[in-house]
C-alpha cells in the first residue's frame, strides 16, 4: 500500500492554501487613522475640493500619507492619530457647514489585494475603541400615543353623528368612552364601526353607567410598534449621519431595540445628548409675493423669512405655521393614480384637519413648503470649557403647489422618485411622532485600550501557537512539523474565511481563535497516536499512516460535531462578544477539520509518498 | 519520545468506588458553594455601572472611596484592576439617573482629585437586558447540552449519552462551584468559556466511547469492564497530549490576555482538568452502569464491520 494523492488534489490543496493566504493577508497591513469627508445639503465633494483641503494640510504643514476619492468621498490618511486629530480640526474648520468631516480608521490593504475583494476582519469596538448602545423603544408610549390620536378622532366622529356621550378619555393603550343609555351606545359602536373596522369594541355595564372601550386591533398594533422601531432607527441615522461618525452601526434587535455601535467615539454623554435630540415639521405657505433675492439682499419682509432646501437653494416663507409634526398621524409613500409618480399620502388629525383646510380654502394653487426641524444637541470647547448647546437646523424638505382644497388626507406629488418619496414619508412620520427611548445597555472603550486588548489577544494566540508547535514537535518529531504545518494552514484559513465573511473580531473572537488552535491540535494528536499504535501491533508504516488516517477520521468528526453544537447555542442565545467567540469557534472547526485530515495527509503522501518501502517513521 | 508506553491495560473500572467518592464529594462542595455563596455576577448579569479608571501614579483607593462616598454613593465598590494605576469602579443601578450622567458625574468629582485620571471603559447594563442575558446563558446550557445528548444517542446510544451528558454537568457544576466559591467575577465572557468546556469536554467521551465501540466489536471475549479498561488504557495518551496542547494555548491567554481574558481563561483550565478526569472517570462507569454490552454497541448484524475487523 502506498499513500499517494492523485495530481488534482495536491492541486486542489494549494489552490485552497494560496486562496487563505490571499485573503487572510489584508489582515497584517492593519489601518490608517483617517479622516473621510464627504457631502451634505447638495455640495460635490470633486477635485476642487480636494486640492482645497491639500492645500489646507499643506498649509498647517500637516504630514498626510495619501489621499483618495472615490464614491463622492475624500480620503485622508495619516501615520498617527495625533496629526490624523488635529487635521480633522483644521479640515472641519476650513470647510464649515455643507460637509460632514470624520475621523476613521482606513484600512492599508495594498491595491492589488482590495482589487481581488480581500479585506481585513471588521474589528469589534472592544479591539477598536467607540461606544455601544442599545436603546429600548417605550412600546407603552406608543400605545398610549395611538389611543390619544383615536381619541381624539372618536370624539369628532361621535360629535359629527349626534351621537351622546358622558365621558371620552384615552387610558393607556385604549379609548374609554361612556354613555347614559345602551342605545346611544349601540349608535356609538356604529359610528365607530363605520369609521374604522380594525378597532376593537368591547361594552361594559357598570354601577356608573354604560361603557365602552375601544383598542386598536392586534395586526394595528404590530404595526405601529415595527413602524415606531423603523422611524426611530432613521431618525437615528440621520443624525449620526449628520455627527460626522464614520461606519456606524444602527440596528433593529429584537421587536423593540436598537442597537447603535459608534467606532473612535469617545464621549458616550455626548452621543446620548445627540441620540435624544428632538425633531418636529412645520408646514409653512411660500411667501409668493415677494422674491426670494430681495430677501436675500437683506430686504426680508417682516411677516416672512428665509429658510433653506436640501440642496442649499434659499425659499422665502411665512412666518406663520399652519400644521406642525405632532399633528401628523401617519405618512406613506406609494403611487399616485392618476399620474403615476411617486407620492406621499399624509393623514392629520382633527385640528390640524381643520386648519388645513381652512388654509387650503384660501390658497389654492399656491406653494406651500414642508420645514424639517431638529434641535440638534452639539459640545464646544471654548476657552478650556465644554459648553453644551441646542442647535436649531431647520431645512424645507419638500415645496408643491396646492391643487384643491383639502383636510385630513391629502397627497404630495411631484417627487422625483420613489426613493425621495420613501425618505419624505419617512421624515414626516419621524417629525411626527418619535417613540420615546430609554438606554438600556452602554458599552465604551477607550482607543488605547482598544489597542492594548489587540496587543493581547495578538500575544495569547502567538505564544500559544508557538509553545503548542515547539511541543509536537519534540513528542512526534517529523510527524510533529506535519502537525505544526496543517496547524499553521488552519490559522490562515480561519483567518481567510473571517475576513472574507467579514465578521466582526472581538477580544473574546481572539480568545476563540487561540482556543481553536489548542482544540485543533486534538485532531492532529488522534491521527499521530493511532499511526503509533498501528506501528506498534507490527504493521508497515504506509499501512500504519494509512490506517491511522482512516481509523482517526470517525473518532475527528464525533468530536468536533459535540463542539459544533455548543458554537451554534453560543451564536444563537449569545450577544455582542460572545457571538463573536461563537463564530469564531464554529469556523475553527470546520477549518480545523480539512487541515488535520486532508491538509496534514496530504503532506504526509508528498513525503512519503514517493518511496515504495519505508524503513521507519519518525514520530 | 513517549510518555505512555503502557503494556498492560489499567484497570480504571475497578477504582470505581473511589472515583465516585471523589466526584460526589467535590461536586458537593461545589453545588454548597453555589447554594451557599452564589456566583458573583457580572455587571452583565446584575445590571450596573463598571467603570475603568486609569492614574498616572499608583491609585489611592480610599481617597476615591470617599470621594464617591461625599457624593452619596457609598455602594461604590472600587478595586484594583491589574495594575495598581488602573481602577475599577462598580455602581449598582440607580433609580433616575442616567448612565451617562452617572459615568461624567464619577469622572468629574475623579479628576477634580486627580487630573491624570482618564477614563478607560464604561459599562451600563439595564436591569432587563441583564436578566435576559442570564436566562439566555441558562438556556443555552441547556440547549447545548440537550443537543450533545441527542448527538450522541444518535451515533452511538442512548447510555453513552446519558453518561457523557452527566460528566459534562458534572466539569459545568464544578467550574461554576469553584467560581462561587471563591467568589471569582461570572462575566458573560466566561459564560462562553464553560459552553466551550461543554462541547470540548465530550470530545473527551466520544474518543473514549469510539474506542470502547471499537473494541466491542474486536474483544469479543472479554468482559464490559475489560472492554473499557482497554478503551481508557489505548487513548490515554491522545488525551494527555491533547489536553495538554489545549492548556498550552489556554495558559497563553491566562499570561498575556490580561484582565479581561483572565477569568476566561481559568474557566477554561478548571474545565479541561476536570475534563480529562470526568470522561474517563465518571463517564465511563456511569456508562457501565447503565448496561453497556456487546449487544447493544456491537450489534451482529453488522456483517460488513465485522468482516472488515476479522480481515485484519
Amino acid at each position: 500500500m502506498i499513500n499517494r494523492y492523485p495530481l488534482w488534489k495536491n492541486l486542489l490543496i494549494v489552490a485552497i492554501i494560496a486562496l487563505g493566504l490571499v485573503y487572510a493577508l489584508p489582515n497584517i497591513f492593519g489601518a490608517d487613522p483617517a479622516v473621510q469627508i464627504s457631502a451634505e445639503r447638495g455640495n460635490k465633494v470633486d477635485a476642487a475640493l480636494r486640492d482645497r483641503v491639500v492645500q489646507t494640510l499643506d498649509a498647517a504643514h500637516f504630514a498626510y500619507k495619501a489621499y483618495s476619492l472615490a464614491d463622492d468621498k475624500l480620503q485622508v490618511r495619516f501615520s498617527d492619530t495625533d496629526t490624523q486629530l488635529k487635521a480633522f480640526e483644521a479640515i472641519r474648520e476650513q470647510l464649515g457647514d455643507g460637509f460632514v468631516v470624520a475621523q476613521n480608521l482606513a484600512p492599508a490593504t495594498p491595491s492589488w489585494l482590495s482589487q481581488l475583494n480581500a479585506k481585513p476582519m471588521y474589528l469589534g469596538l472592544d479591539l477598536r475603541g467607540g461606544v455601544h448602545l442599545l436603546l429600548e423603544v417605550d412600546m407603552s408610549a406608543v400605545e398610549k400615543q395611538a389611543a390619544e390620536r383615536y381619541e381624539g378622532d372618536l370624539r369628532s366622529h361621535l360629535q359629527q353623528e349626534k351621537v351622546r356621550y358622558s365621558s371620552i378619555s384615552a387610558k393607556e393603550s385604549l379609548v374609554e368612552m361612556k354613555f347614559r343609555d345602551v342605545a346611544e351606545r349601540d349608535k356609538a359602536q356604529e359610528v365607530i364601526h363605520s369609521y374604522n373596522r380594525s378597532l376593537v369594541l368591547t361594552p361594559t355595564d357598570s354601577a356608573d353607567g354604560f361603557m365602552l372601550t375601544a383598542a386598536p386591533g392586534e395586526q394595528e398594533m404590530r404595526d405601529l410598534r415595527s413602524f415606531a422601531v423603523k422611524q426611530n432607527i432613521t431618525t437615528l441615522r440621520n443624525r449620526v449621519n449628520a455627527s460626522g461618525v464614520a461606519e456606524p452601526v444602527i440596528q433593529q434587535q429584537g421587536d423593540n431595540r436598537i442597537v447603535v455601535q459608534l467606532p473612535g467615539v469617545q464621549d458616550a454623554a455626548d452621543v446620548q445628548r445627540l441620540l435624544g435630540a428632538t425633531a418636529t415639521l412645520e408646514y409653512h405657505m411660500v411667501d409668493e409675493a415677494h422674491s426670494v433675492e430681495d430677501a436675500l439682499a437683506g430686504r426680508v419682509p417682516p411677516m416672512s423669512r428665509i429658510y433653506y432646501q436640501r440642496d442649499g437653494r434659499p425659499v422665502l416663507l411665512q412666518k406663520q405655521i399652519i400644521v406642525k409634526g405632532d399633528q401628523i398621524i401617519d405618512a406613506a409613500s406609494g403611487m399616485d393614480q392618476q399620474s403615476g409618480g411617486p407620492m406621499v399620502s399624509v393623514t392629520l388629525d382633527n385640528e390640524g384637519a381643520m386648519r388645513m383646510l381652512d388654509n387650503t380654502k384660501k390658497n389654492v394653487h399656491k406653494l406651500m413648503a414642508v420645514v424639517y426641524i431638529e434641535n440638534r444637541p452639539e459640545t464646544h470647547v471654548v476657552d478650556g470649557k465644554t459648553e453644551h448647546v441646542t442647535r436649531r437646523v431647520e431645512e424645507v424638505i419638500s415645496v408643491a403647489k396646492i391643487q384643491g382644497v383639502f383636510g385630513k388626507n391629502f397627497q404630495t406629488t411631484g417627487l422625483d422618485s420613489p426613493q425621495e418619496a420613501r425618505t419624505l414619508a419617512l421624515l414626516l412620520r419621524a417629525g411626527a411622532l418619535a417613540a420615546p427611548m430609554e438606554i438600556v445597555e452602554v458599552r465604551t472603550v477607550g482607543p488605547s485600550l482598544g489597542k492594548e486588548n489587540i496587543a493581547k489577544g495578538f500575544h495569547s494566540n502567538i505564544y500559544g501557537f508557538v509553545a503548542i508547535a515547539i511541543f509536537m514537535m519534540i513528542y512526534y518529531r517529523v510527524f510533529g512539523i506535519f502537525s505544526v504545518l496543517s496547524l499553521a494552514v488552519n490559522a490562515i484559513l480561519m483567518v481567510a474565511v473571517l475576513s472574507l465573511m467579514q465578521a466582526t473580531l472581538t477580544l473574546p473572537g481572539m480568545a476563540g481563535i487561540a482556543l481553536t488552535i489548542g482544540m485543533a491540535i486534538d485532531a492532529n494528536v488522534l491521527i499521530n497516536e493511532r499511526i503509533r499504535e498501528e506501528l506498534r501491533v507490527g504493521n508497515t508504516p504506509h499501512a500504519a499512516i494509512h490506517a491511522g488516517y482512516e481509523r482517526a477520521f470517525g473518532t475527528i468528526m464525533d468530536s468536533n460535531v459535540t463542539t459544533l453544537i455548543a458554537g451554534f447555542a453560543l451564536f444563537w442565545l449569545g450577544s455582542g462578544p460572545v457571538r463573536g467567540f461563537a463564530v469564531v469557534l464554529c469556523i475553527g472547526i470546520l477549518t480545523s477539520m480539512f487541515s488535520a485530515v486532508v491538509v496534514s495527509r496530504g503532506i504526509v503522501n508528498l513525503v512519503y509518498g514517493r518511496k515504495a518501502r519505508i524503513a521507519r517513521l519518525s514520530i | 519520545m513517549e510518555f505512555f508506553h503502557v503494556k498492560k491495560d489499567i484497570p480504571f473500572m475497578s477504582y470505581g468506588k473511589l472515583t465516585t467518592t471523589i466526584s460526589l464529594v467535590t461536586f458537593i462542595i461545589a453545588v454548597a458553594a453555589l447554594a451557599l455563596r452564589g456566583l458573583n455576577l457580572g455587571v452583565d448579569f446584575t445590571g450596573g455601572t463598571v467603570m475603568e479608571v486609569n492614574y498616572a501614579q499608583t491609585a489611592d483607593l480610599g481617597t476615591i472611596r470617599n470621594v464617591l462616598a461625599g457624593e452619596g454613593m457609598n455602594d461604590a465598590s472600587v478595586q484594583n484592576f491589574g495594575t495598581s494605576r488602573d481602577v475599577l469602579i462598580r455602581l449598582p443601578l440607580r433609580q433616575g439617573v442616567s448612565s451617562a450622567q452617572l459615568s461624567e458625574k464619577v469622572m468629574e468629582l475623579l479628576k477634580s482629585k486627580d487630573s491624570s485620571a482618564t477614563q478607560r471603559r464604561v459599562e451600563f447594563v439595564g436591569p432587563q437586558v441583564g436578566e435576559e442575558l442570564y436566562e439566555n446563558g441558562g438556556l443555552a446550557l441547556i440547549v447545548v447540552g440537550l443537543g450533545i445528548m441527542a448527538y450522541l444517542a444518535l451515533r452511538f446510544e442512548w447510555r453513552f449519552a446519558v453518561a457523557a451528558i452527566i460528566a459534562n454537568m458534572h466539569d459545568v457544576v464544578i467550574i461554576l462551584g469553584m467560581f462561587a466559591l471563591f467568589q471569582w467575577e461570572f462575566s458573560l465572557t466566561v459564560l462562553a468559556g464553560v459552553l466551550a468546556v461543554l462541547g470540548y469536554s465530550v470530545n473527551e467521551s466520544v474518543v473514549v466511547f469510539d474506542r470502547v465501540r471499537e473494541n466491542f466489536r474486536k474483544m469479543r471475549k472479554a468482559s464490559v469492564a475489560e472492554v473499557i479498561d482497554n478503551a481508557i488504557t489505548r487513548t490515554m495518551s491522545r488525551t494527555v497530549i491533547t489536553h495538554f496542547c489545549t492548556q498550552l494555548a489556554v495558559l497563553a491567554m491566562f499570561f498575556f490576555g490580561g484582565e479581561p481574558l483572565h477569568y476566561f481563561a481559568v474557566a477554561l483550565t478548571i474545565g479541561i482538568l476536570f475534563g480529562i478526569y470526568s470522561s474517563v472517570l465518571v463517564a465511563s462507569p456511569i456508562a457501565m452502569w447503565l448496561g453497556i454490552s456487546h449487544e447493544n454497541l456491537a450489534p451482529v448484524e453488522k456483517e460488513g464491520a465485522e468482516l472488515e475487523d476479522q480481515m485484519r
